[in-house]
């Protein structure tokens, strides 16, 4: 007769009530209203209610060659990086091969990257002028820019997440298992078929899905080097921005989030079910049987050559930063310094200010809403989880052009504020927090803070001095992918930076547009650094390890 | 109920009053479960009261309802005849000890028992002396400074009874706070509990689902099954005369002899067993039994024997547990189980095997008859 989930009852707890209110009205604002913003606008293109959008969108190939282009990158990407991720997260989790750590902490490298880093590393590389293609080998495979070049990047910026996801998966499931398959007398591949295999296939289809969502919302890679390859992300972008036809843009935003809030929620729905999680807790950490060394052998080559190429990827970054003019002259310089010093140094100090601003409100709120979900009962709970949740399935892109449009005039007339860009943060951002926390809270026994209700706290108390503390390290692993995310934003924030308030992200983007790629590998090293020095900052002040802070949380 | 209040005055009125009180729960599915369904129950000052029954029988949801963690479906929960169903649990003053303890693991010893001060905004030098005070009733001295995660399981126990007697709260809730000892332990703390609260003068409401300790603690047993009160009294009343076959299952591991009256005598009943007849006393007896009634008797282990024989009740040894002092028997007999302990005190006992036949004695004088 277990109790059944769910706190105490709220009775006449004003201040309770009150913040409840406040949640639900902030999440109205600032992730409805500008969804609903999106809509409206692409619904009523001349101020009447009309499906004219839409039909025009899908009677013109190239609108119609964007959704198709988008649905397919994303399915070779979710496949590619699926396939990688579970290899990787096999041979660490299971087969044990010498070097994880290392392995372990490379896979996390992508996840904190400016967000088409690879994609400009791999123009540098393989590029029109590549030190590879042109300079080595003088090879003409045709160019990178379009659907080779997005694949390749993607797949490398992506299979982390997969990665992450599986390891979860691959710890949740009894090593003993495959033992006894063994055991019963089945030889060791037909083992992992019969058994891990099936086990993981929730988390490997789980996987698939949140790297499609993310393929098709990409917004930094594409518009690098997509080239002639049009997906909707972009063309939604420039539909928008470049040709000012907003019902158009905000009809392929809509058209974006479609397909992204459905299968989000279905991956949420896998994840949740945990009817395959195995562990009982007793054979946890059970030494598992002696890898053939075959297998380690052939698991540890794939595990180098990946890493080797990711971490080309970086020093070509870095390389970058250091010469002159890259395919023509290669002499030494630190022009490329100086230059992004004047350019970016207000923009960097600004970025960081805003990400540094909106981190602890993220996670603040992030803790406050899953406390509010898991350990409170009132009408509506799940209405607040399902909204909180559901900026994370929202494109960047619909939610750039939703604030755009909802915060342009009155009663909001926020447009170009550093107020616009600090909300959008943390409304995008703290379903990170939020799912952290609610996972933190239900490892913990709710009569502990029954207890403190109990023995006379009100919920902001108890909140206060019991909760919070017990899932601290939810807080700060939210906080820090709350920084992260920040830092590395683009899909969203590219309709919202103004003159003042600029983003550094955008900013090398514009450099690489112009061709500026010195100084564009310059700023994103810088930002890596950055981004880097704040998160070492927050695991040596709060003594949290780094598994804690890029938990399974990590998968976005 | 409310005849009887209005004749009470203010001063004989209950210290706590449940009324009719229900508890439905709703699933995702939209199904309904009734875990409490309409009871009743006075509990006086300074008593000592224990829910009692079978897992999922309604008592914990009770216990929260009195605490405030459960809003009540339908009826009301009085202290002194005020309805505290509106009140939030953390105006309640009602502290609990809980099953897991519930310790605050970031807090230490001391700063867990002094935790419903602070918020009272008691004192710095009023706290540090009643945490003294508390910690030394419950025998925690000197570890004021740990934290839970030092502290074995009994002495985290003792914590969270300081944390709740640091309160001097009028009314102490447990919600079987002994399950997580061992055996041995539990008896000490169970004395230890009744101890505190008896010195203490204290109304205490204590859930559990183990007997013994329900037996050896309580000033009155309320018995609970499906969501409803079975039979409320003293420990003395509940075992020796069970209201009905739960209680006297659940309490006693009574033995259901199915059986049919064959006479109904002026002070005794007449009841057959294969093939024997047995007197029972009418006290013994439900009301308006007759002649002809299908019924159970039932007979707790301890109120039955074997013995080689010959008897009128002949049985085959079908499970032989022997656990020391006694030695557990499930007899067949009939095409039914009978379980019977026969104690192995005294010079030379002899040990039934398993398939032996054996004859098997009953005392009518503390069987009871219920109707079938």
């Amino acid at each position: 007769m277990s109790h059944n989930t769910g706190g105490a009852i709220i009775g006449r707890e004003w201040g309770l009530r009150g913040t409840i209110v406040i949640v639900f009205a902030l999440l109205a604002l600032f992730i409805l209203y500008p969804i609903f913003s999106v809509l409206r606008m692409s619904l009523t293109p001349d101020g009447v209610f009309s499906f004219e959008v839409y039909r025009s969108v899908f009677a013109h190939s190239r609108y119609f060659l964007a959704i198709r282009n988008s649905i397919m990158l994303g399915m070779i990407v979710a496949t590619l990086a699926t396939t990688i991720g579970f290899l990787m997260a096999y041979a660490v989790e299971r087969l044990r091969i010498p070097g994880r750590q290392f392995f372990r902490t490379l896979a996390i490298l992508p996840i904190i990257s400016p967000p088409f880093m690879f994609a400009l590393s791999v123009i540098l590389l393989f590029g029109r002028s590549g030190l590879i293609t042109r300079h080595l080998l003088n090879l003409d495979v045709g160019t990178i820019y379009g659907l080779k070049g997005l694949i390749l990047v993607q797949t490398i910026n992506l299979f982390p997440i997969a990665y992450m996801t599986l390891s979860g998966i691959l710890q949740g499931i009894d090593p003993d298992l495959e033992t006894c398959a063994l055991n019963l007398g089945a030889r060791r591949t037909h083992a992992f078929f019969t058994v891990t295999l099936p086990l993981a296939m929730p988390g490997i289809l789980a996987s698939w899905l949140i790297v499609f969502v993310t393929s098709m919302t990409d917004f930094g890679n594409p518009i690098i080097i997509g080239g002639d390859f049009d997906v909707l992300s972009v063309r939604a972008y420039l539909e928008f921005t470049g040709m000012g036809n907003l019902p158009r843009g905000a009809a392929l935003a809509i058209l974006l989030l479609t397909p992204t809030v459905l299968f989000f929620s279905l991956q949420k729905r896998i994840m949740n079910r945990k009817s395959y999680q195995t562990i009982t807790g007793k054979s946890a950490r059970r030494s598992m049987l002696p890898v053939p060394a075959a297998a380690t052998i052939g698991f540890t080559a794939f595990a180098v050559v990946l890493s080797v190429f990711v971490i080309m990827l970086y020093g070509t970054i870095i390389a970058g930063s250091f010469i002159r003019l890259w395919g023509v002259d290669w002499s030494f310089t630190l022009d490329h310094f100086a230059y992004s010093w004047d350019v970016g140094a207000s923009t960097m100090g600004r970025t960081v200010f805003l990400a540094l601003l909106s981190t602890p409100i993220t996670a603040l709120l992030g803790m406050i809403i899953a406390f509010l979900v898991v350990r409170r009962r009132f009408a509506g709970r799940h209405l607040m989880e399902l909204l909180a949740m559901l900026s994370y399935a929202i494109p960047g892109t619909a939610i750039g052009i939703g604030y755009v449009l909802a915060f342009n005039g009155a009663p909001f007339r926020w447009s170009g504020t550093a107020f616009i860009l600090v909300t959008a943060y943390v409304f995008r951002n703290v379903p990170i927090g939020v799912e952290g926390g609610i996972a933190a809270l239900k490892q913990i026994s709710s009569e502990i803070e029954e207890s403190s209700t109990n023995l006379g706290a009100n919920s902001s108390y108890t909140f206060r001095t019991v909760t919070l503390p017990l899932i601290r390290p939810a807080f700060f692993a939210g906080a820090t992918f709350a920084f992260v995310r920040a830092m590395t934003a683009i899909s969203a924030i590219i309709f919202l930076v103004s003159a003042r308030w600029n983003h550094m992200t955008v900013l090398i983007l514009a450099q690489t547009e112009i061709l500026r790629l010195g100084a564009a590998s310059v700023m994103s090293f810088a930002l890596i650094v950055v981004v880097m020095t704040v998160i070492f900052v927050i695991m040596k002040v709060t003594g949290l390890e780094r598994s804690q802070v890029f938990g399974t949380g990590a998968a976005r | 109920m409310s005849r009887l209040k209005e004749s009470n005055t203010a001063m004989e009125q209950p210290h706590l009053s449940l009324v009719d009180l229900v508890k439905v729960f709703r699933d995702g599915s939209g199904s309904e479960t009734r875990a409490v369904d309409g009871i009743s129950l006075d509990i006086n000052r300074g008593e000592f009261v224990t829910l009692l029954g079978p897992s999922g029988c309604g008592k914990t949801t009770t216990l929260r309802m009195i605490a405030g963690f459960e809003q009540p479906t339908d009826g009301e929960i009085r202290v002194r005849g005020e309805n505290i169903s509106r009140v939030p649990p953390f105006e309640r003053n009602m502290p609990m000890v809980f099953q897991s303890y519930a310790l605050f693991p970031h807090l230490t010893i001391f700063e867990n028992i002094a935790y419903g001060l602070k918020i009272r905004k008691a004192d710095r030098e009023v706290i540090r002396n009643e945490v003294a005070v508390a910690s030394q009733m419950v025998n925690l001295v000197g570890l004021e400074n740990r934290y839970p995660g030092e502290l074995s399981g009994g002495q985290q126990q003792r914590v969270a009874l300081a944390r709740a007697l640091v309160l001097k709260p009028e009314i102490i809730l447990f919600d079987e706070p002994l399950s997580n000892l061992d055996a041995k332990l539990r008896i000490q703390t169970r004395t230890e509990i009744k101890r505190v609260q008896h010195m203490l003068g204290i109304t205490a409401i204590y859930v559990t689902h183990d007997q013994a300790e329900a037996l050896s603690m309580s000033d009155k047993i309320v018995v609970m099954n499906r969501g409803q009160i079975m039979q409320v009294g003293s420990p003395e009343d509940v075992y020796n005369h069970p209201a009905n076959p739960f209680v006297a299952d659940f309490i006693g591991n009574a033995n259901f002899l199915e059986s049919r009256i064959t006479a109904v005598g002026d002070s005794s009943v007449t009841v057959e067993i294969g093939g024997s007849s047995f007197e029972i006393r009418a006290e013994r007896v439900y009301d308006g039994a007759a002649v002809g009634d299908e019924v159970y008797v039932s007979a707790k282990p301890e109120a039955m024997d074997i013995s080689e024989g010959p008897g009128d009740l002949m049985g085959r040894v079908d499970v032989n547990s022997f656990v020391g002092a006694t030695t557990e028997y499930k007899v067949e007999f009939d095409g039914q189980f009978i379980t019977v302990i026969h104690s192995n005190s005294g010079g030379s006992v002899k040990l039934f095997h398993l398939d032996d036949e054996v004859a098997i004695h009953l005392y009518p004088e503390y069987c009871r008859v219920y109707r079938r």
